[in-house]
């Protein structure tokens, strides 16, 4: 009783914080378990990037030497560990990189700040979310070194696990391990969506009506749905999976009548609406920037608001556009093809909103905003080759080509990864109450906007030119631009390094961030709190006007 | 505090209501399964053949008279069944909406009984939709003894309504095609009683299409 009494009386001490066991293991902090998400994302995203980068070592002259040095000179095995760099690449990207530093990190942080919330519905189911996530981590990094098929250590089926390479091809627990890997994955995510919609539409402060909601929350509302909808049917198509490796049922076999091609079509239902999660919340991210930085409102807040609700819903009739050469008959693929232009529609009103915003704006080049233009322009590239990929016809052509590479690393690696970083410096002094360095992050963009241009541009090329996906070799023809890819990915790495000299360098200083450096851009109400915010914050709840 | 109170059983309800979403998506995968195999027996999708009881009347035949088509056969094994597997001729030119009879040999090379079962589809996959079985040994499962060959039957016929869509009608040529695959052994134990008279049947109805075939 006298523990409970004396918790008590500390929930009315302003800024009490529990010790380090109990804040950061046991946390229902949203903001702690904010951070912590972020901590996880910076991890997984070194490890990933890491294992992108003996991608590219390899592929930087014809030929395979490193691989081949990896495994004392066996092809055969050289060739499958490729397959696992990429799967583990794509994989940790994905689930471990981008969704948490997105949702898990920023969502957690500012969606409860946003709308005026003493912290998320479900603390404690919170706290789950992010737990679940480091052995799923573990498992999935762990399966690259078990068996796989048979003779070879690891999953080289590619983040698309489709059968039958996932299922007679690989008989050893690799699969298997990342298989659950993704399970716990998928739990953790639908958790944490089913903990933000309730936070969204349950515990906004008074006169904080949907419509008034900032397009950040407006972007984690549609991701937490989109999470929702889709996963749990990636969770029955590899459990699916599953049952079919170990227990020798036949959803995906052919002779015991079951169909791989349906493996594809549970896959890409959940797999189109994830690659929107990806990026939903990073245009989110980008309105609150721009419209900061232009010191004006956002421009046709209501159209930006219900182009993510359209990118969503579309989102979920257009998966087939990853299949088109699986021979889906030509009115099917007339179908998918229109749908697919559709998109183009809403996401046209967001940038161009984006760029009204801007029009007219006192605009300020803070390294933020840099991020922010980068991503207009990245993701404005990416789109228009994502337009020409989706003709049913076109893709013929460049299906499992590096064409494909390049478009969706211009849409992701050059335009989630950039709303993640414009986020990142954006709220840097509101999360840790210390400024970052302003030269060090400018130098971070500039640096990393050229190595990623010069890194994936080519890819383009080699694509057009028919230099296929998933392949650690290629002939003589495609050296050229190879090698100067690989030129990027070391100018990137070169980025990467001022980033974490930054965080070294500003977590270290003892400078004190203020509630506001934006000014009178920047409207939401994380800016109303001290940086960084009191452990609790809103214990009487701000009326919005 | 009530006020509190009030929002922690509203969340309870919406975080209820968004778990049950889950839940029942996960259901939808599984439906999933059944629909798409009627999704693809009822419009032929990807190749997938039609079953009928009888064939085209008199006047569905009349109406397309003198039109023909070729029909290829094929037939295969998968890896792991040592059976040979043929079609007894490669290829015919039949009159469009008659019924015909195509015989496919299957041996047993190996020295034990084995049961397989064909699985089937056909080439263009526009085709599928109008490519009608009425008996066929793909639609059960088929026991050879050690050693045994047996010559298996298929009843089929071209729908006349092939002439009316936009693209199956350019199609002058169809590939039915079958791949033998090895039953899980436990099962065929238990279905290899049953198995036989079914073979016996579908001989007997044979003999008569034969027949009346050369009549």
């Amino acid at each position: 009783m006298a523990h409970a009494a004396t918790a008590g009386a500390h929930d009315h001490d302003h800024d009490h914080k529990p010790g380090f066991i109990q804040r950061w293991l046991f946390s229902t902090n949203h903001k702690d378990i904010g951070t912590l998400y972020l901590i996880f994302a910076i991890i997984a995203g070194t490890i990933g990037g890491a294992i992108s980068g003996i991608m590219r070592l390899e592929l930087a002259q014809p030929g395979i030497q490193w691989l081949t040095f990896m495994t004392q000179g066996n092809v055969d095995q050289a060739n499958h560990l490729w397959n696992v760099f990429i799967t583990a690449h794509g994989l940790i990207m994905v689930f471990f990189t981008v969704m948490p530093a997105m949702i898990g990190g920023f969502g957690n942080w500012f969606v409860p700040i946003m709308i005026g919330a003493p912290d998320m519905a479900f603390p404690r189911m919170n706290n789950v979310s992010f737990w679940l996530l480091v052995p799923s981590f573990l498992l999935l990094c762990g399966s690259m070194f078990v068996e796989g098929p048979a003779g070879a250590n690891g999953a080289g089926t590619g983040w698309t696990v489709y059968p039958p390479l996932s299922t007679s091809g690989h008989p050893g627990p690799a699969v298997d391990m990342a298989i659950l890997s993704l399970h716990i994955a998928g739990a953790s995510s639908i958790l944490g969506a089913i903990n933000f919609i309730t936070t969204i539409l349950n515990m906004r402060a008074p006169g904080m009506t949907l419509h008034k909601m900032p397009l950040f929350v407006w972007s984690v509302l549609v991701t937490a749905f989109l999470l929702l909808l889709s996963l749990p049917v990636l969770a029955g198509a590899i459990t699916m999976l599953l049952t079919d490796r170990n227990f020798g049922t036949h959803f995906f076999t052919a002779d015991g009548g079951g169909d791989p091609v349906l493996y594809q079509h549970l896959f890409w239902f959940f797999g189109h609406p994830e690659v929107y999660i990806l990026i939903l919340p990073g245009f989110g991210i980008v309105s609150q920037v721009v419209s900061t930085f232009s010191r004006k409102p956002v421009f046709g807040y209501l159209g930006m608001a219900y182009a993510m609700v359209a990118i969503g819903f579309i989102g979920f009739v257009v998966w087939a556009h990853h299949m088109f050469t699986v021979g889906l008959d030509v009115n099917t693929k007339m179908y998918f093809t229109a749908a697919t232009m559709i998109i183009a529609v809403p996401t046209g009103i967001k940038i161009f909103s984006w760029i009204a915003t801007m029009w007219g704006g006192s605009i300020r080049f803070d390294t933020p905003m840099l991020w922010a233009i980068g991503f207009i322009f990245m993701f404005t590239v990416g789109g228009v080759t994502g337009v020409l990929l989706s003709n049913g016809g076109v893709d013929t052509y460049f299906h499992d080509t590096y064409y494909v590479v390049a478009h969706f690393h211009y849409v992701l690696s050059l335009g989630a990864v950039f709303a993640i970083f414009a986020a990142w410096y954006y709220w840097f002094g509101k999360m840790f109450g210390k400024p970052y360095n302003e030269l060090l992050g400018k130098l971070h963009f500039w640096v990393f906007f050229i190595g990623v241009n010069v890194l994936f541009f080519p890819m383009h090329f080699l694509g057009s030119d028919g230099m296929p996906r998933r392949i650690p070799d290629y002939p003589d023809a495609f050296a050229y631009w190879n090698q100067i890819a690989s030129y990027g990915y070391a100018i990137m790495a070169v980025g990467m390094v001022f980033f974490f000299i930054n965080l070294v360098v500003s977590l270290a200083s003892r400078r004190k961030a203020e509630a506001n450096p934006w000014g009178e851009g920047a409207t939401t109400l994380e800016w109303t709190l001290s940086s960084p915010p009191p452990f609790h914050q809103f214990e009487t709840l701000p009326v919005i006007k | 505090m009530s006020a509190d109170a009030a929002t922690d059983r509203s969340n309870r309800r919406v975080g209820v209501a968004a778990a049950l979403v889950a839940v029942a998506m996960i259901g939808l995968a599984y439906a999933s399964v059944p629909l798409y195999r009627l999704f693809c027996q009822v419009t032929g999708y990807g190749g997938t053949t039609q079953v009928a009881a009888a064939a085209p009347t008199a006047d569905q035949l009349a109406a397309v008279a003198g039109q023909r088509i070729k029909v290829r056969f094929d037939g295969n094994v998968a890896p792991g069944l040592p059976w040979r597997f043929r079609p007894k001729a490669n290829e015919v030119s039949v009159p469009i909406g008659e019924k015909r009879l195509a015989f496919f040999t299957a041996t047993n090379t190996s020295d034990q009984a084995i049961t397989g079962q064909a699985g089937f589809n056909v080439s263009p996959d526009e085709a599928g939709q109008y490519f009608v079985k009425i008996q066929c040994f793909c639609f059960t499962e088929q026991t050879l003894q050690p050693g045994e060959t047996v010559d298996m039957p298929v009843t089929w016929y071209v729908d006349p309504a092939i002439l009316k869509d936009p693209v199956a009608k350019k199609i002058d040529e169809i590939t039915l095609s079958y791949t033998f695959y090895p039953v899980d052994k436990r099962a065929a134990a238990s279905v290899a009683a049953l198995d036989k008279p079914t073979r016996v049947r579908l001989s007997a109805a044979t003999n008569r299409n034969s027949l009346k075939d050369r009549g």
